[in-house]
């Protein structure tokens, strides 16, 4: 099979720049290793769209996490992404970090954010009731706001495929053969030759730059737990909360999400192991201590879940995304953490400028920027509702009863442009088993949707690919 | 819109017994509502026995326990809707509903009988570290997809949690074949009924771990172990006292949650201690109207006094609707001591009927004097030989003794040393 480009890594910055380069004549091959999109840092972050003051002045951190965030809303908006302007805030608890917030401020206005303020204790607690009493003042970011990665990274790949982009799952790359006018990709799925590479394989970046002998990235795999609230705790926090920054990470923060759950963490623990996203009883524990101390009322008692993502910290400090010395038609997307999934849409669009640059692609006539809505039953009106049942009896029937996801958007993200194939492909793309009881009820009509789908036996239906089956044989 | 005297969210045992006993006493225009695709609710996969010997002297497996009130149920004129979720009911007791025959279904209810039951506690809110593979899952669910799919969910499994599901679960594994390696239970004795721990792990050799909890989950894909640990009594794992067990299967039966948000959103206040809904003696809840029965009303061990239980909303429920129910004053009660909580939380003093007063114990307690109080006044004093909080317990005050009461007198169950 032969590509203009293959884009390793089917994460947000993947699939966006596969979105970006379809609006191009240039065939497209889009390559992931899991059994779907946005497996690895995309699915486990803060979800948060940064306002682009805490990148040292001058980086591409700064350039492109103020460019990301102020293409997002429209974005999202295209591909019907849940995206929230909540704006932010960085709490000062001394006049130490008083300082802290004041400088924060300067090199945003350096970094060119719009909408900065700084904000006495009162005000503060006048936007955010729940905050600590101990608050001294804040950084307002109004710029700020929170996104569903995965969700996303979902819609762009849809988007992708749509217009034109092949994509493989379960398709890891595992050598790479460089040629005078391109290379060929082995892969867990057989060779793929392109003339040109993305490597935007997260952090797996610097394994794929040193296929072709290009090893000049040093990735630190940087790990960050989470707890995820019941909605019943989304009250307490409205905007994304902040604490004074440290150089692990921007601290613990409180935060919507877009789906009105409440999210506190991360933690920051450099591993060994890139594959290593267990959680741990510590990282949780200084998780909560640490949000506490932003928001004294949080209670564990609202957590439905935990989990761990992982970082992919480049030792330079910034992104790095340019041409590999060892080869210039292999371009290098790596290091992308945090502002990552801020500046992702405008890592796609330099990418999209360096790719055409070297190509010569011509842009396509028949690009289609975004996608259809995905129907949402929960979030309809009682005749909404009523006209879509009459149009498909499906939506009628409500198999995850906490989100109230019906099977009509099950069989939807099956049967999409690079749908579901597994019970977590369908909670994400639909919610069904992210409520409170995760997936106890439906969890097994899920299997069941997917198995006759999919045309798959019962037992060789996965939790997300791989050797995660859910059921062995039959019973006796 | 559609016109009911009464309608039943739920066709589980306990929607069942309080839309059978409505219609005994008259109701005439009655709907269950079901999201399930048969009535009968969780029975359906219990299918080992046990149910029924309490309420028909005889040992019927759940299945057969439910099919005595479906067949029943179906031979009256009481309408049925099942693979029916109920959506929404408004402050004036409009049910909405969808499903995929009738679409949007909205139902104008003169009474309402809460019975949605409950769900189990899943693995997030116990927070136990490691991985995220495959083959963690609640009791329930593994249950379903043993009695009902006819699937194996493991072969080598570790039970976290000794409630009567792990328990049954730890056999209904053992009989099909798999490995079970250990019931672990984080409390210092079990939340199981003792006839389980005997029939479901002594009978079969299966080591149960009192004061003992899974600390990390282990495997990337499927599950290959766990570690468990010892705990102190703060519940608090005990370093050293680690333990790697492999097993592709840990199954939680670790506590059951009324599900309410359908009463919350209908405006019913919730007691806190029973995450169900505050009732009187026939079960009606804050709101006019709304009754509650089964475990969305408090998690129960035998399904004998769910029946009770919904009877009792049932016959509630038909009183209300011919504006017959007992009113004049109402006394509340309270647990103290020990006693975790009460139910019903509040009885009308004028009732026409002896009360079942249904509580909890907090811990484990043996020979101990068990009182009802009002006051400086003891009702009842009996003496306990054992109580446990895996077996709800009940003392019954009579009508006359409560017409007695003052208005606003607070009624104490309460323990003492005997």
């Amino acid at each position: 099979m032969n590509y203009d480009v293959a884009v390793v890594g089917a994460g947000v910055v993947g699939a966006l720049i596969a979105r970006e380069l379809s609006r191009t004549d240039l065939r497209v091959a889009l390559l992931e290793k899991c059994n779907d999109v946005a497996m690895g840092t995309t699915k486990a972050n803060s979800a948060i769209v940064h306002g682009g003051f805490d990148a040292a002045n001058g980086t591409l951190k700064a350039k492109l996490n103020v460019r990301g965030t102020e293409l997002m809303p429209q974005l999202c908006g295209l591909l019907h992404v849940p995206y929230r302007n909540n704006g932010s805030l960085v709490l000062a608890f001394s006049d130490e970090e008083m300082q802290h917030v004041h400088a924060l401020y300067e090199r945003g206005l350096k970094n060119g954010v719009p909408k900065l303020s700084i904000l006495d204790k009162d005000a503060v607690l006048a936007l955010e009731p729940h905050v600590s009493g101990e608050v001294v003042g804040a950084l307002l970011s109004e710029t700020a706001g929170i996104v569903c990665p995965y969700e996303l990274t979902i819609a762009a790949t849809e988007n992708a495929v749509t217009n034109g982009v092949e994509f493989f799952r379960n398709c890891a790359v595992t050598a790479i053969q460089k040629h005078a006018d391109g290379f060929t990709l082995e892969t867990t799925r057989g060779e793929i030759s392109a003339s040109y590479v993305v490597n935007a394989a997260g952090i797996h970046s610097d394994d794929i730059a040193r296929m072709i002998g290009d090893d000049s990235i040093s990735l630190v795999a940087r790990k960050g737990e989470y707890y995820l609230l019941d909605k019943a705790y989304g009250y307490l926090a409205d905007h994304t909360i902040f604490q004074c920054p440290n150089k692990m990470g921007k601290g613990v923060l409180v935060t919507p999400t877009v789906d009105g759950n409440l999210l506190i963490g991360p933690s920051a623990l450099d591993v060994e192991d890139k594959e290593d996203v267990d959680t741990t009883a510590q990282g949780l524990q200084f998780v909560v201590e640490k949000a506490k101390r932003s928001v004294p009322d949080l209670n564990l008692r609202g957590a439905i879940t935990s989990f761990a993502g992982m970082r992919a910290h480049s030792t330079t400090d910034d992104f790095i995304i340019g041409f590999s010395e060892k080869s210039d038609r292999f371009l290098n997307v790596a290091g992308i953490e945090s502002p990552g999934l801020s500046a992702a849409p405008a890592i796609a669009k330099m990418v999209y400028g360096m790719v055409c640059e070297k190509t010569n692609a011509a842009e396509r006539a028949d690009f289609v920027p975004g996608r259809e809505a995905p129907v949402r039953f929960r979030n309809m009106t009682k005749s909404e509702r009523e006209a879509l049942i009459a149009k498909n009896k499906a939506y009628g029937r409500v198999i995850c009863r906490c989100e109230t996801i019906t099977e009509g958007e099950i069989l939807d993200a099956i049967h999409a442009p690079a749908g579901a194939r597994d019970v977590d492909g369908v909670k994400r793309r639909t919610r069904a088993g992210m409520g409170r009881c995760q997936g106890g009820f439906c969890g097994s009509k899920v299997v069941e949707i997917l198995s006759r789908e999919l045309h798959l036996p019962m037992n060789e239906v996965t939790k997300f690919g791989g050797d995660s089956k859910i059921l062995f044989g039959k019973t006796k | 819109m559609l016109q009911y005297d009464l309608v039943v969210v739920g066709g589980g045992p306990a929607g069942m017994a309080a839309a059978l006993q409505a219609h005994e006493d008259g109701v005439e225009k009655i709907l269950v509502l079901e999201r399930a695709d048969t009535l009968g609710g969780i029975l359906e996969q219990c299918i080992h026995t046990g149910f029924g010997l309490h309420y028909f002297g005889e040992e019927l497996s759940g299945p057969e326990y439910a099919a005595r009130f479906s067949d029943a149920l179906y031979k009256t004129n009481i309408d049925v809707k099942v693979d029916t979720m109920v959506l929404d009911i408004s402050a004036e007791n409009v049910v909405t509903a969808v499903n995929n025959f009738d679409g949007i279904l909205t139902v104008q209810a003169k009474a309402v009988v809460l019975a949605m039951g409950c769900r189990e506690r899943p693995r997030g809110a116990l927070s136990i570290a490691g991985s995220r593979p495959s083959g963690i899952m609640t009791a329930g669910t593994a249950q379903k997809y043993v009695n009902i799919d006819g699937y194996m969910p493991g072969k080598t499994v570790v039970i976290l949690g000794s409630g009567d599901i792990g328990l049954i679960m730890a056999r209904r594994m053992t009989l099909e074949g798999a490995k079970v390696k250990a019931v672990c239970e984080l409390m210092p004795y079990s939340g199981g009924l003792t006839r389980n721990i005997v029939q479901c792990l002594e009978d079969f050799g299966i080591p149960l771990r009192l004061s003992c909890t899974v600390i990390q989950t282990h495997g990337k894909e499927r599950l290959e172990g766990v570690t468990v640990a010892n705990v102190d009594e703060h519940s608090q794992p005990i370093p050293g006292t680690e333990e790697y067990i492999p097993c592709d299967t840990l199954m939680l039966s670790v506590g059951l949650i009324p599900e309410n948000e359908l009463s919350k959103s209908a405006g019913v206040t919730l007691d806190p201690v029973t995450n169900g809904p505050v009732v009187d003696e026939y079960r009606e809840t804050s709101k006019k109207g709304v009754f509650a029965c089964g475990n969305v009303l408090q998690v129960h061990d035998l399904v004998d006094y769910v029946t009770e239980e919904s009877k009792l909303a049932g016959a509630g429920a038909a009183k209300f609707i011919r504006n017959e129910k007992p009113a004049g004053g109402l006394v509340s009660t309270a647990g103290a001591n020990g006693v975790r909580y009460v139910v019903p939380q509040r009885i009308n003093r004028q009732t026409d009927r002896d009360v079942k007063l249904y509580f909890r114990v907090g811990k484990v307690m043996e020979s101990v004097m068990l009182s009802v109080s009002c006051g400086d006044e003891t009702l009842i004093s009996r003496k306990k030989r054992k109580m446990a909080p895996g077996e709800m317990e009940y003392v019954t005050l009579k009508a006359s003794d409560l017409a007695k009461l003052p208005e606003g007198a607070k009624l104490v169950v309460s323990t003492r040393e005997a």
